[in-house]
């Protein structure tokens, strides 16, 4: 073992500027790596936030907004039906996806919009008639909303469905391409990290080809032989790893938890320590694989019986 | 000990064999020379002993086990009773005698105490007791194949196979270097030896089996390098 050992540190000190490049290379690419690992988290906390509280809004006919030329199925300057009214409520109420349902009047609308606004001067620049009645919908399953919406959509007496998906959907778009492309990146510098072990361990093996025929000949197993390359690819990987923990450690305490606790948008959902631990222990399997099958690959001709 | 039975080499985009149908005994205990002009096939047939290649047809057996068919994993346990000594001698530049014996023994993982009690021993049996710390390139040609044979035995095998030891070695020293190899094989070690010098065969009157184009064409117990 003494003897594994001093090869695996002769061999990383001879190739010195070569580990210091696989280790640079596997720090940055795991780190990335990392990062969309936790960008995926990210999007799933705030999905899973966001789409709990989902709610259909079907916002009903007043007598001004058909004249707008946003009429839905209004008829011209006519306000709902009380019967209208009626009858969205009874299909709602029964469709099977629907949790329960919940009538917000015009004169609540805008006891809400005061509310929200209590601070700002465009609290007074409307009145309750310019408000819209609604009906607020709780879905049992928030992923289930197209039925609801489309049963509802052609109802006369609706102006306008909206669910929040339509808000939220292109966001999450914009978060999922930022999610694959870094994924992207960080498979392609993987790649290239595992190339770059692949030519250091080669370059090992070669300068060390006399000792590794002798060893073949006086009958050492492949296991042995091949004991320092791994040590030594594993030397840099886990140097890469740890240091992509870190860079991802202080992604979480310097960013996240800094802009999670300052910008006050407590209602996101933001990813916490553990999930960054997670996303680490994904990142240390993936550098641990990338060390060692490089180094197999590499050193087999070597080792051919 | 070893027996080729019916033993054909082929190599691959080459028309004629190598070996062609080669059947041989060697008995535990017995020198042999292999003699033969190059290419012959006394390489390969040292080297399908030590698996690094198999036969295209026929068995090769070494202690009742069959050679050819043998699992890649196996190959290091069989290697480990059999010792190997090179025209070239292969001794790691940079490190002393003493540790070019002793990365035989090491690479197997034996113990430190062990590599400390054979490797000395095994430096006097060749009569280099006082050189361990040398370094390879300080010796003359024949004490570094005096060190190749010490790798060779240290670890005790059941066989040496010499592939042409005294090709780069003077009369003279070829002498002493056969003396040892005797030595060796009067401690129940098999020693199997090609060779293209006819002095040494002629001298030694051991068995002797001459291929010519892959074929056995003598095999002579207490021959010479020559048909007498």
């Amino acid at each position: 073992m003494r003897h594994t050992f001093r090869e695996t540190w002769s061999g990383l000190r001879r190739n010195a500027s070569m580990t210091v490049a696989v280790i640079v290379t596997m720090w940055v690419s795991l780190a990335l790596f990392g990062a969309s690992l936790m960008t995926m988290q990210q999007v799933e906390a705030m999905k899973g936030q966001w789409y709990d509280k989902i709610e259909v809004s079907v916002f009903l006919c007043t007598a001004d907004n058909a004249t707008d030329g946003e009429g839905g199925n209004c008829e011209s300057a006519q306000g709902v039906t009380d019967a209208q009214r009626d009858a969205i409520r009874a299909l709602l109420e029964n469709h099977p996806d629907v949790q329960t349902v919940y009538y917000e009047s015009k004169q609540d609308a805008f006891r809400e919009f005061q509310t929200t606004y209590a601070d700002n001067p465009i609290k007074n620049s409307l009145t309750a008639d310019q408000m819209q009645d609604s009906f607020r919908v709780k879905l049992k399953d928030p992923q289930n909303y197209q039925d609801v919406v489309s049963a509802v959509e052609g109802l006369p007496g609706v102006q306008a469905v909206q669910d929040l998906h339509t808000v939220l959907d292109p966001f999450f778009r914009v978060l999922n391409v930022l999610k694959w492309g870094t994924m992207g990146i960080a498979a392609m510098l993987l790649l290239a990290g595992a190339l770059q072990i692949g030519n250091s361990i080669r370059m090992s093996a070669y300068t060390r080809r006399r000792e590794i025929a002798i060893m073949r000949l006086v009958g050492a197993s492949n296991l042995y032989i091949m004991l320092p390359f791994l040590l030594e690819a594993l030397f840099a990987g886990v140097v890469g790893i740890l240091l992509a923990g870190a860079s991802m450690a202080a992604l979480q305490y310097f960013v996240v938890d800094r802009v999670k606790s300052q910008l006050s948008i407590q209602s996101l959902g933001w990813i916490t320590g553990s999930s960054t631990a997670l996303a680490i222990g994904g990142v240390a399997v993936v550098g641990v694989i990338l060390s060692i099958i490089p180094t197999v690959l590499a050193t087999r001709r070597y080792l051919r019986v | 000990m070893i027996t080729f039975d019916d033993v054909s080499k082929l190599y691959p985009r080459q028309l004629r064999p190598a070996l062609s149908h080669v059947s041989v005994d060697i008995d535990e205990g017995e020198f042999v020379f292999l003699v033969g002009i190059s290419g012959s096939g006394k390489s390969t047939f040292l080297r399908l002993i030590l698996r690094e290649y198999r036969p295209t047809s026929g068995t090769v057996t070494i202690d009742g086990k069959n050679v050819g068919t043998m699992r890649n994993g196996r190959v290091p346990r069989l290697r480990r009773q059999i010792g190997t000594v090179f025209q070239d001698f292969r001794l790691l530049p940079g490190k002393s005698v003493y540790d070019n014996v002793a990365f035989a023994l090491q690479v197997l993982g034996r113990p430190t105490r062990e590599i400390r009690e054979r490797v000395p021993a095994t430096l006097d049996l060749v009569g280099l007791g006082t050189k361990g710390q040398r370094l390879p390139e300080e010796l003359s040609g024949g004490e570094q194949q005096r060190v190749a044979i010490a790798r060779a035995v240290v670890n005790d095998p059941k066989i040496l196979i010499a592939d042409e030891p005294t090709g780069n070695l003077d009369p003279a020293t070829s002498v002493g270097i056969m003396k040892l190899l005797d030595r060796i094989n009067r401690r129940d070690t098999t020693v199997i030896m090609a060779t293209h010098d006819s002095t040494i065969v002629d001298q030694m009157r051991r068995r002797v089996i001459e291929l010519d184009k892959g074929l056995v064409v003598r095999d002579q117990r207490q021959g010479a390098y020559g048909n007498l």
